[in-house]
Order: structure tokens, then sequence, then C-alpha cells
């Protein structure tokens, strides 16, 4: 029972820091059409910044994140316009070659000023020490990531089906031509969204070290994992990106805790098996 | 089934193009002798550029070796991505099944280095038989991301397997007899190296004779427009699979003969990064030609010699603007650059038909 608990904790803690870095591919993806494997680039350029504003600028743990995520967007909108811009609406092997291309650069660049080490983001203490809950003690840190996630996931929610800017997104994405026509700015409504999904990445990077540590082939190592886990939801869907999260949190962690020895034969077995069987995704919605 | 299809004005231009290259193809004998020309002319090239190398650098013939190993493998990746137009980014699970089929079969008392090759291509068409099966059920982002999902997959398998594969220390501890009963395959590498150049150009050949057959054709055709291809009755996922066994056996072919120079075979032949990498050789040289997959290979694997003894870190950054120019500035790759810069350059151009 122990077990089983402590299973589902960190299944749904690390489910969740999945979903908040994923779910902003998940929109780069779903509504502009790019497959952007330079994502998992962006979240560790968040890291990074992270990382160096703790330990050479001793900021605060909040004052960290907040830094990062309005860094990692700064750096993200030259690339949007320059770059991002011109692979809208290729092939799909045309943007892999281009988003691999970024991803090696900031790799390459990131690691030549900051140096090839392990970047740590320590915890402040309120967040490091276990909460208890009555019946048992969790970790302050998972609480505050489901948390986190729980937040993100209704806050896109209310930001896509409630605002003005989510009806013109939304118009975007059926018929970008139509809307263009009807007076919606959409290079504008772009190149928002795709500072909202690096925004995202960033603050997921950064909640979500403890699972995915900040090393320097951050961007490389978690690069087939993002994508799978979009793909697998189905790219554009808040719900779907959700419950594709959870499903594969839960599958990798479980699969370490009762076969270690495995690794991760088990999350792409199942990942094959879901592809097969919903090749647009688990609620990914037909085109 | 597609994902969109193209406007009819698109497809009739792509069609009629398509239709009168292949009647100047068949029907003109005159376009026939000159092509021919033009490939006999290619593997001279290739020949002499291989003999130079044992010659110029008889000290990094290891590296060489790796570079023919690696140059089978990125022509494999050719015939799918550039003939058939099916995006992956798993082809080292067909080069890592040559390599450890090789290995095992070696371990377990085969060592004729022909029949090593044999097996290993066999392996790796099987393995492509496998990929394909399961790849070609999807379109799109699914395709690649099932072809990620596949190799990851070989290589948790081969990790886990370890009392088949060695796992993460690599299978080693084989030895080849010598090529013919006299050619010992040597502590420098000339045996291997040679004999790495002939299986080369051997493929090559073949492979000049399959993108030029009627077959060949037919993949082109797929990946230029598949509803049309069905429409005029053929079947399209036969004729993609089968494509995908020849590029499995050529890819194994590479494998096998990785693992025959090193004498070891190692958990990064079934990676993801070898899978990614091949790709940018690839595209660097030029999609759809069989010659831009050698100069990419060739170019590629040089640079990353010099550069990343130097820093790994600047060969990263330097590959990936390298991507990035491709991409924006030369989408046919280098290959296609230089066709657009001298139009009448001998050896391009003769199968690029297929590039929009």
């Amino acid at each position: 029972m122990q077990t089983v608990f402590s299973i589902a904790i960190d299944a749904f803690a690390y489910g969740m820091a999945l979903f908040i870095i994923c779910i902003g591919l998940s929109l780069t993806m779903g509504l502009m059409r790019v497959v952007n494997l330079a994502h998992g680039a962006f979240a560790m350029i968040a890291g990074y910044i992270a990382s160096y504003a703790q330990k050479e600028l001793g900021t605060g743990y909040a004052v960290a994140i907040l830094l990062s995520i309005l860094g990692t967007i700064a750096v993200s909108i030259p690339i949007e316009r320059f770059l991002y811009r011109r692979i809208y609406g290729s092939p799909e092997l045309t943007q892999v070659l281009m988003t691999i291309g970024i991803t090696f650069c900031v790799i390459g660049i990131t690691n030549y000023f900051f140096g090839p080490t392990l970047k740590t983001i320590p915890l402040p203490a309120s967040l490091s020490a276990p909460v208890d809950l009555g019946f048992r003690a969790v970790a302050g840190h998972r609480l505050f990531v489901m948390a986190c996630g729980l937040i993100v996931a209704a806050g896109l929610w209310f930001l896509i089906e409630k605002t003005s800017f989510g009806i013109r997104l939304r118009a975007t994405v059926d018929n970008a031509g139509m809307a263009d026509a009807l007076g919606v700015r959409t290079q504008v409504v772009y190149a928002v969204s795709f500072a909202i999904a690096m925004g995202l990445a960033a603050f997921g990077g950064v909640v979500g070290a403890e699972f995915l540590p900040i090393e320097p082939y951050y961007a490389l190592r978690y690069m087939v994992t993002f994508l799978v886990v979009v793909s697998v939801g189905g790219a554009g869907s808040i719900p779907g990106a959700l419950l594709a999260c959870l499903v594969l949190g839960a599958i990798d962690t479980t699969g370490r805790y009762l076969m270690p020895e495995f690794g991760n034969f088990f999350f792409y077995a199942a990942v094959i098996a879901i592809v097969c069987i919903f090749p647009r995704g688990l609620l990914g919605r037909a085109q | 089934m597609l994902p969109s299809s193209p406007s009819f004005a698109s497809s009739r231009a792509v069609s009629s193009e398509g239709r009168s290259s292949v009647r100047e193809s068949t029907t003109s004998g005159r376009f026939a002798d000159s092509r021919l020309l033009r490939d006999v002319v290619g593997v001279v090239v290739i020949a002499v550029a291989g003999a130079a190398g044992y010659w110029l650098f008889p000290d990094s013939l290891a590296l060489l070796t790796r570079v023919i190993a690696v140059a089978l493998l990125v022509l494999s990746l050719d015939l799918v991505v550039g003939y058939c137009g099916v995006a992956t980014l798993g082809h080292a699970a067909l080069f890592g099944a040559g390599a450890y089929a090789a290995g095992m079969a070696c371990l377990r008392g085969v060592t004729e280095p022909m029949t090593l090759i044999l097996i290993g291509a066999a392996a790796g068409a099987a393995a492509g038989l496998v990929m394909g099966t399961v790849m070609l059920r999807a379109h799109g982002l699914a395709q690649l991301v099932l072809s990620i999902a596949l190799v990851q997959l070989a290589h948790e398998a081969a990790n886990k397997a370890s009392a088949y594969t060695g796992g993460s220390d690599g299978l080693a501890g084989f030895s080849p007899s010598p090529l013919f009963g006299t050619f010992e395959f040597d502590l420098w590498g000339r045996t291997a190296y040679l004999f790495g150049l002939v299986l080369l150009i051997g493929v090559f050949i073949l492979l000049k004779f399959v993108v030029a057959s009627p077959f060949g054709m037919l993949c082109r055709g797929i990946k230029e427009d598949p509803v049309r291809i069905r429409a005029m009755g053929a079947f399209v996922f036969p004729v993609l699979l089968k494509m995908f066994v020849i590029s499995g056996a050529v890819a194994g072919a590479g494998g096998a003969l990785a693992a025959l120079s090193t004498q070891v075979v190692g958990l990064d032949s079934v990676s993801f990064e070898l899978s990614a990498n091949s790709l940018v050789m690839l595209v660097l040289g030029g999609l759809g030609s069989l010659y831009g997959a050698l100069v990419g290979t060739v170019i590629f694997m040089s640079f990353e010699h010099v550069v990343s003894a130097i820093n790994p870190f600047h060969w990263m950054t330097m590959v990936g603007a390298l991507l990035i120019a491709v991409v924006l500035v030369a989408p046919g790759g280098l290959g296609g650059l230089a066709g657009r810069l001298f139009p009448a350059a001998p050896v391009k151009g003769d199968d690029r038909g297929g590039q929009s």
C-alpha cells in the first residue's frame, strides 16, 4: 500500500512537470503546425538562467523563476521572427531539420557561456521540507509541482475558451486566411502564442528540474520524450496533453519502481501501441 | 488519407514534369547513353577518392572505414527519405541490427567476412521489414514519432539482453577470419578499409540500378503524389515496404562492416543520435541523390573529426548553424546547391528528378 501510494504521488507529480513543459509544445504543434524539436532547448535556457540567477546573483527561487521566464521569452522572440516564421507550413522534414539545428546551436552556445556542468536549482526551505498530509508525509516540492500543473491547465483553458484572444487564436487555427481577411492580425497571434509556449517551457523546465535535471545535453536527451508525449496526447489538445502526461508518467514511474532494469522499455512500447491505435493521438482532432 | 492534398495546379505541373522525364529516359537512347557515361565516371571518381584516402591517410584508416560504414547507412536512409519521402529518425535501428547480427554470428563460429556481411544484410532487411510494417501504417508526425519510439525500443532491448549483446559494455571478443583466407584484419585496418571500399562501390552500383528501375520510378512517384499513384492502380504500401527491406539490407551491411572493422559493437549503433546524425549528413549532401549521400557523409564526418577534437560544443553550434543555413538557403543540400551554381556539372541532376 505504501509503495502504491508513493508511486501514485511520484507519477502524478512527474506527469504534471511533463505537462507544464509539453503543453507549450502541444500549442505550437497543434495551433501553429510546427514540429518544434527545439522546445526542450528553451526549457534548458530557462534552467541555466534560473541556476545562474540563484547562484551568481543570489536571488530567491520565485525571482529566479520569473527571471528565467522573461529571459527565455526575450530570447525566443527574435528566433520566432527570423527562423520559425519561415517554416510555418513547410513539410515536417524541413521543420525537423531546422529545429534540430536550433537545438544544437542552443546547446553549443549555452555551454560555451555557462560551462558544461550539471546545473542545480536549489529549492527554498519551504518547498524542500516534507508536508504532513495527516496520514503520510509528502515532499513539499511534489505538491508545489502538482499545484502549478493544475493552475497552468486551468489558466490555459480559460485563456483559450473564455478570452477574446482565445477566440482570435481559435479562428486563426481553423482558417488562417479567413481570420486574416476578417481583421485578425494572424502574425501577432502566432508571435504571442509562441511566446506563451516558450514561457510555459521555461516555467516547466525550472519547476520540473527535480525530475528532469538541467544538464548540458538536456535539450537532446528529453527532445524525444516531449515530442512523444505531445503526439500521444494529440497536438493542440489541452485535455489530451494532460491525459498523455499522466498516463505516460504513470507507466514510466511504475516501470522504474518495479522493474528498474528495463529502463524506458515500457514507456516506448506503450508509445508504439498508442500511436498505432490512435494515429492522431488520444484526444487529437481529425483534420 | 493525406494531411493536406496539393492544389490542382501544382500537382499537374509536377506530373507533367515527371512524365516528360520518364519519356526522355525511356525513348531517347542518346540521353540514356550520356547518363550511363555519367554514372561510370561517378563510380570511377568514388574509387579514385577511396584509393586516395588509402594513400594519403594511412594512419587513420579506422576512421575512414567508419566513414564508409556510415556512408552505407546514409545511402540506405536516402532510399527511404529521398526516394520515398518517408521521414524517419530511427534508421540506426537497421544499422544496429546488422552490426549485432554480424557480431553474434562471429562469436558463434561463423567467421568468414563475406558471410558475416550477408548475415548483417539479412538481419537489417528483417529489421527493415518490421520497421516498415509498423511505420507505414501512420503518416506525418505519427510516423516520425513511431520511428523514434522504435529505435529507442531497440536501444533498450539491446541494453537489456546483455546475455546476447553485451549490454552497455558492448559486444566484443570476436575476431573475423582472414578475407579469402589470406588477408588478415590487421591493426592498421588496411584490409577492412579496402574491403569496405569495394563493398561500398558494389552497393552503390546496385542501388543505381534500383533507383533507375521502374520500381525506383514508382517510389519517386509515390513521394510526389501517393493519391495519384493509387488512382493509377498501384499499391502503395507493398512498394514502400519493399524499399524499406532493400534499405534495411544496405544499412545492415554497413553495420556488419562497422562490426568487422572495429571488432566491437556498442549501444551507440542503435541510438537516436546516430539516426539524427545520419539524417543531417543526408540533408547536407542533398536528398534524393546517391552522390549527395556520400558527399554529405564525408564532409560531415571529417569536420566532426577535426572540430569535435577541439571542443564538442563548438561542433554542435557549427552543425546547428549549418543545418539552419541548409534549410534556409539550400533546401537541396550541397548537391542541389552545386547543381544550381553549375547546371552543366556532369554528376548532378541525374537522379534528382523528385526535387520540388
